[in-house]
């Protein structure tokens, strides 16, 4: 059995936030939450390409692309009166984005709990974060198959 | 010391208490006078974050109103600690308003209830309506000057319903299922697009009339009009004075929306709001469910 390893821009979100004081983590988890990245212009205005993660209570959407190289691209859209979903999306977003597929699949599934939110965002909220980053994972092994 | 209340709507005076709503122009007008907090509850824990009304603090349902170990909510020294921390006194008006046309703000309200606060309402139309007026939002901390609140036990004899309670009301007295269509005839058990939160069971509690929580509310976000509300749970559902009702959904905030109209829009006097709602009652062992459009029969005693 091989210990999975973190990938470092996860561990450095994840640091980030366990540095903070539990009650400082909520305006993290904002700040990502204004940091989505746009979803790129060849995919607006092509919601089936889009994937609902039903975990989230709000509107949340992801597709990822895996490039010939086999690096993972993660797109995600959720509306703006939706900033925990927003923050989720922003980190998953912004962590496996540039990884390589392999390594996107070796993140352990229970990454969301390890960032010290779920006192302050509540486990159920958590559960929409771990099953975003489960739909991003079987996307990426659809998508490097074959 | 509370705040006078709200008269001047048309719409709130046809209601059993026009008291427990106030209006947009009511609430701004009305900011910062002692005696008056404002509340923001919602289902998105950072929403109050992005922007808020001046002065308002915010109540978490999840990490705030609930125990966080046993499936109940807080008790009487939690209920203390928090309002303390929040800077709300005893006999302090409470104006809650939250995202969702106030569900999260009307399961507040009814958890405030629980515990007997006795001034709290609820602002007509919510955060979106406030927020669609053009009303002024900030981001800027509010920081409430903590108060002794006093410890309180929790009464959940008149407001409250356990699933004991519903199977004993059971063929006694009319129950609301406040869900979706779908939940209720048993073909998903969770909102449509909503989290599936487990429960075993699809279905309703046999003899539960369908009336989904969003019927009470208004295009613009708010409650329906008097005579809207009884064409619907009096004239259609056949709700009538002096029945005792319980209102359900999947986890008991949905039917705090319900709850509070039938209580304190329509004035039937025993409303309660059986909070396991269907992730108990779905998962429970050997209870009664029906499936199907019908409401179908309460078991035989």
């Amino acid at each position: 059995m091989t210990e999975a390893v973190l990938p470092d821009r996860l561990a450095e979100i994840r640091d980030e936030f366990l540095e903070l004081p539990e009650a400082d983590r909520l305006q993290l988890l904002l700040e990502y939450s204004y940091e989505l990245p746009p979803i790129p212009d060849e995919l607006e205005g092509h919601p089936e390409l889009y994937e609902r993660v039903l975990e989230c209570q709000s509107p949340v959407f992801i597709v990822v692309e895996v490039d010939d190289a086999g690096t993972v691209a993660m797109h995600a859209t959720a509306p703006a009166e939706a900033p925990t979903t927003r923050g989720f999306a922003s980190i998953l977003a912004q962590g496996l984005t540039g990884l390589s597929a392999a390594d996107v699949l070796a993140v352990p599934g229970d990454f969301p709990q390890t960032l010290g939110l779920t006192r302050v965002v509540s486990p159920l909220r958590i559960s929409g974060m771990t099953g975003m980053l489960l739909r991003a994972q079987r996307q990426v092994r659809a998508k490097s198959a074959g | 010391m509370t705040v006078e209340t709200d008269t001047s709507s048309e719409k709130f005076n046809g209601y059993s208490e026009p008291g427990r709503l106030v209006t947009g122009d009511w609430l701004q007008e009305h900011l910062g006078r002692p005696g008056l907090v404002v509340v923001e509850s919602d289902e998105d824990v950072l929403l109050y974050e992005t922007g808020h009304i001046p002065g308002a603090v915010k109540v978490d349902w999840h990490t705030e109103l609930n125990d966080p170990v046993v499936r109940d909510y807080v008790d009487g020294q939690g209920f203390a600690d928090l309002l303390g921390r929040k800077g709300i006194s005893r006999d302090d008006t409470v104006v809650i308003y939250g995202d969702k046309n106030n569900w999260w703000a009307a399961y507040a309200l009814w958890v405030f209830s629980l515990f007997g606060h006795e001034d709290v309402r609820l602002l007509d139309g919510g955060r979106d309506k406030w927020i669609a007026e053009g009303r002024p939002i900030t981001t800027d901390a509010s920081n409430p000057t903590p108060t002794d609140y006093p410890v309180v036990q929790r009464d959940d004899s008149a407001l409250r319903a356990y699933k004991d309670d519903v199977l004993a009301h059971l063929g006694e007295g009319p129950l609301i299922d406040v869900r979706s269509p779908e939940e209720y005839d048993g073909s998903r058990t969770s909102a449509p697009a909503y989290p599936e939160e487990g429960a075993l069971r699809g279905g309703h509690i046999p003899s539960a009339r369908s009336v989904p929580w969003a019927r009470a509310v208004a295009e613009d976000g708010g409650f329906r009009t008097r005579e809207e509300l009884d064409a619907i749970y009096r004239d259609e559902v056949g709700l009538a004075d002096g029945d005792a009702i319980v209102a359900y959904c999947r986890i008991g905030e949905r039917s705090s929306h319900t709850w509070f109209v039938l209580k304190h829009l329509l004035g039937f006097e025993d409303v309660r709001n059986y909070d396991g709602s269907w992730t108990e009652w779905g998962s429970a062992v050997r209870v009664p469910i029906a499936t199907g459009a019908d409401p179908g029969q309460a078991p035989a005693r």
